[in-house]
């Protein structure tokens, strides 16, 4: 498809207001309906903490094929009104190529965008909308987008009719009619010298729209968790919304606990009664949990925690990205503590993913972390259906009990059978308190190093097979890499000159701890030279491979912290010194 | 309590071979030995109870019995118990611990466990001390008591955790001392039995760190008047009265949580299609 800056196969196209101004319903509706014309794309919502009257910005990128990143610079930046529009500054990049669109009722253009040297386009998005009874200007907006991007008005009314509907008839109508004031500005030429119409798409209807935040609850579901525990905090609450409804339609249920320590031995419970149990918070509440956490590695009680990173430390930036609870989801807890973390890379693994973790969790009767993002977590994205896996998500269990049993056996494996509570003859007391074989609580050096043994043991010995990580090509420098900063790498692979992108194999990682030596010394067999690449302040995965893993002499590294997110354009500039040194 | 089939166990078969870490003439012994009566005089099935506690001198119990037990972590045994019976309606949950465990580090919990009135029963055994780290002034010691930590006294008012209790909501509410085990056996029998979030203070006490509480067995009398329904009756009675009142002060009548994990439910419609735009 073309764009108006030509380059790349995706539009990118930012909308923006004051909040409760509509720019959120607008782009995703423009979403869905590019869903419904076939496209792929991604709406990144960026908000500020105020429930209304704030500023929100809806980040779109359009295209023929799945897109999982944001582009380098926004083609389109469309204006409601200016708002607070400076603290978008660093979300919405603009060049002399971009458009900006904005109503000259809205005052003047702030000198930031100006300065940019972007092309400037004036719509009266409020008078048109005030032209209609019940009428929208960010109705306008959209429509006046759709029709940049080369969408079908008829899309666009589906779109208006699927999020409109519940509202009535004159809603739908009124909105409709807007949305067709906003293609007739283009249609009339309006724009028609700034922008080239894009190319049609063929229409998928299989497709799905999803964040990933439903997608973890959707591989929850799919994994066989049945109870959640948890306490709402941003940016992971759309998991516990998306699971409360169907948690109960499956049998299961979510409880909202009083606090996230609460949430983590709510859950630890449901599991001890057998029940695959999940809670779900970020980082301020991941370090409530931790003390929880360990109290399920000495119990052996499975447990999943989806941890979805914000930036921190403390309170931090909430609503805004970064990889920085690496450390404290490997290296967190008290004691040794083994125990997994995983890492979602976009928001169609966050299914992926999480459903693994559950059975991870349940075949080793261990906690599991799963690390997703705010970028991933909260971006709408239209992805191709996701197929269910079929983990066998079995707990060993002891069932025909005899006299003999001992729930923390030291098996070959280091997995014991567990009983389940009415199991007759099975009765024990799981304990953070260090045990015998038999559940007794023990203070002997014999007994606390064979359950410190068996720990480890079940989980450096478990075949986690392929998914351990992504491996893409065979090229002799590697690039590492874990969570959703791998598809701003892969794409920025793909854009570099064929010969180079052949020398490059990308290797993101999903399961981070325990680490697997024997498989990256395989994957990264004739590795010349390595670069690791992460979204935090202090190498903190890079500074784990350290410790971790041989790695060849040449080891290079690039990270940043969030809130900005690392750009293809900027990757792809990186990546092809580091091939040419 | 769960319906479960009576069955006829003498309170010895719900102990288990491990020996107590309490001091002798401790009066978590008594408490034990009325919870295994209690369980006896319901006929629980051993294997159908869990005894789920956190950490003190006290949480200790869950080893002490022949049942399933979790004991967990300092503050959290109300959401640990909270889990198992959501997850297991069809067994008997009892959450045990002490003043410390139950009312300073895991006070929030007590709050919203009254508030969600699960059908659990919660058993604070009492002895306003903390024993295992040898002996600090807790949420319910008196603000003149000396120790090491706080010397001439906390200064603080205590808690009053019946009328806390009362207030946030719980369904059933008791005052029970271990040095009567026949009577605290029947008022565990009640609240056991009563539906929802029972709560039970059980003057427990602590012969090492609290010598005094020995005076506890002559101080100690019947509560004068019978159990009522009325949740402010019942709060002014025990705001007024010496603390040594014994027995079962209120019974209410309110729904348990209703929500729980049913096994027999199944998906009725497919998810999948919820992601088609």
């Amino acid at each position: 498809m073309t764009n108006p800056t030509g380059n790349h196969d995706t539009i990118s196209i930012a909308l923006i207001g004051k909040g409760g101004g509509g720019v959120l319903t607008a782009g995703e509706m423009l979403l869905r309906a590019s869903a419904y014309f076939g496209r792929y794309g991604m709406m990144i919502p960026a908000v500020g903490p105020q429930i209304r009257g704030g500023e929100s910005a809806a980040l779109l990128r359009l295209g023929e094929s799945p897109v999982n990143c944001l582009d380098d610079t926004f083609d389109v930046l469309l204006a409601i009104d200016w708002q607070h529009a400076e603290r978008f500054r660093a979300d919405i990049p603009l060049d002399a190529d971009s458009l900006v669109i904005f109503d000259p009722a809205a005052g003047s253009v702030p000198d930031f965008i100006v300065g940019t040297g972007a092309r400037m386009h004036e719509l009266e998005m409020k008078a048109l909308g005030d032209t209609v009874t019940g009428g929208r200007p960010n109705m306008v907006a959209l429509g006046f987008a759709a029709a940049i991007a080369g969408i079908p008005e008829s899309a666009v009314l589906k779109a208006t009719e699927k999020k409109i509907g519940r509202k009535g008839r004159d809603a739908v109508d009124a909105s409709s009619e807007c949305v067709r004031l906003g293609y007739a500005q283009v249609a009339s030429g309006g724009a028609a010298a700034a922008i080239e119409p894009a190319a049609a798409a063929n229409t998928n209807s299989d497709r799905w729209l999803t964040s990933g935040n439903h997608a973890a609850g959707l591989g929850a579901l799919r994994g066989g968790i049945r109870f959640a525990a948890a306490y709402p905090i941003t940016p992971a609450t759309e998991v516990l919304e998306w699971l409360a409804p169907r948690l109960n339609d499956a049998g299961g249920t979510l409880v909202q606990a009083e606090d996230e320590l609460a949430s983590i031995n709510m859950a630890i419970g449901a599991s001890f009664g057998g029940i695959p149990s999940l809670t779900a918070t970020s980082g301020p509440g991941l370090s409530l949990m931790i003390e929880g956490l360990g109290l399920a590695v000495s119990a052996e009680v499975p447990l999943v925690v989806i941890n979805v990173m914000r930036c921190g430390p403390s309170t931090g930036i909430p609503t805004k990205p970064e990889q920085s609870d690496f450390n404290a989801a490997v290296y967190g807890l008290h004691g040794d503590a083994p125990h997994i973390v995983v890492a979602a890379n976009s928001v169609t693994d966050c299914v992926y993913t999480t459903q693994w973790a559950v059975h991870l969790a349940e075949a080793m009767q261990v906690p599991v972390i799963v690390l997703s993002d705010q970028f991933m977590g909260q971006a709408s994205a239209i992805v191709d259906p996701i197929p269910s896996i079929n983990f066998l998500s079995k707990r060993k269990l002891a069932e025909n009990i005899g006299a003999s049993f001992e729930r923390y056996a030291l098996t070959a494996d280091g997995i014991s059978p567990m009983p389940l509570p009415g199991t007759p003859g099975g009765q024990y007391t799981a304990d953070g308190l260090e045990h015998s074989t038999a559940a007794k609580p023990s203070g002997l050096a014999d007994d606390h190093l064979a359950q410190l043994d068996k720990r480890a043991r079940k989980i450096d010995a478990f075949d986690y097979g392929q998914h351990w990580a992504d491996i893409d090509g065979d090229g002799e420098f590697a690039v590492l890499t874990w969570g959703s900063t791998t598809s701003a790498v892969r794409e920025a692979i793909g854009r570099l000159p064929v010969d180079l992108a052949n020398k490059i194999r990308l290797v993101s990682l999903r399961l981070l701890s325990p680490a697997r030596p024997l498989q990256m010394a395989d994957a990264l067999n004739d590795v010349e030279r390595v670069m690791v690449i992460e979204q935090n302040h202090t190498g903190q995965l890079y500074r784990f491979l350290r410790a971790w893993y041989e790695l060849p002499a040449d080891v290079q590294t690039m990270y940043q912290p969030g809130p900005s997110l690392f750009r293809p354009g900027q990757l792809a500039s990186t990546l092809h010194d580091w091939c040419l040194q | 309590m769960s319906a479960q089939t009576p069955c006829k166990l003498k309170a010895s078969d719900y102990k288990s071979d491990t020996k107590p870490v309490w001091c002798p003439g401790c009066g978590d012994f008594h408490v034990l030995l009325s919870l295994s009566k209690a369980a006896a005089e319901i006929g629980l099935q051993p294997e159908k109870i869990a005894v789920i506690s956190g950490i003190g001198c006290s949480s200790r119990i869950p080893a002490y019995m022949n049942c399933y037990g979790f004991h967990g972590i300092h503050g959290r045994a109300l959401p640990l118990a909270t889990g198992v019976k959501v997850a297991r309606p069809d067994l008997t949950v009892i959450c045990a611990g002490g003043d410390g465990d139950g009312f300073s580090i895991g006070g929030n919990h007590l709050l919203h466990a009254c508030r969600r009135n699960i059908d659990i029963t919660y058993v604070v055994m009492d002895n306003e001390v903390y024993g295992m780290t040898k002996g600090q002034p807790s949420p319910t010691t008196a603000p003149d008591w000396d120790s090491k930590i706080a010397p001439g006294g906390i200064g603080i008012s205590p808690f009053y955790p019946l009328v806390i209790a009362l207030a946030s909501g719980a369904n059933f509410v008791a005052r029970a001392f271990s040095g009567d085990p026949n009577g605290t056996t029947q008022i565990l029998v009640d609240a056991i039995r009563h539906p929802g979030f029972s709560f039970v203070q059980i003057l427990s006490p602590c012969v090492t760190f609290r010598p005094d509480q020995r005076d506890w067995k002559k101080q100690v009398h019947a509560a004068p008047v019978k159990p009522t329904s009325d949740a402010s009756q019942a709060a002014r009675r025990v705001m007024t009265d010496d603390g040594f009142n014994i027995g079962v002060l209120y019974k209410g009548s309110r729904d348990p949580y209703q929500q729980h994990v049913g096994h027999d439910i199944r998906f009725d419609r497919d998810i999948d299609e919820e992601f088609l735009p």
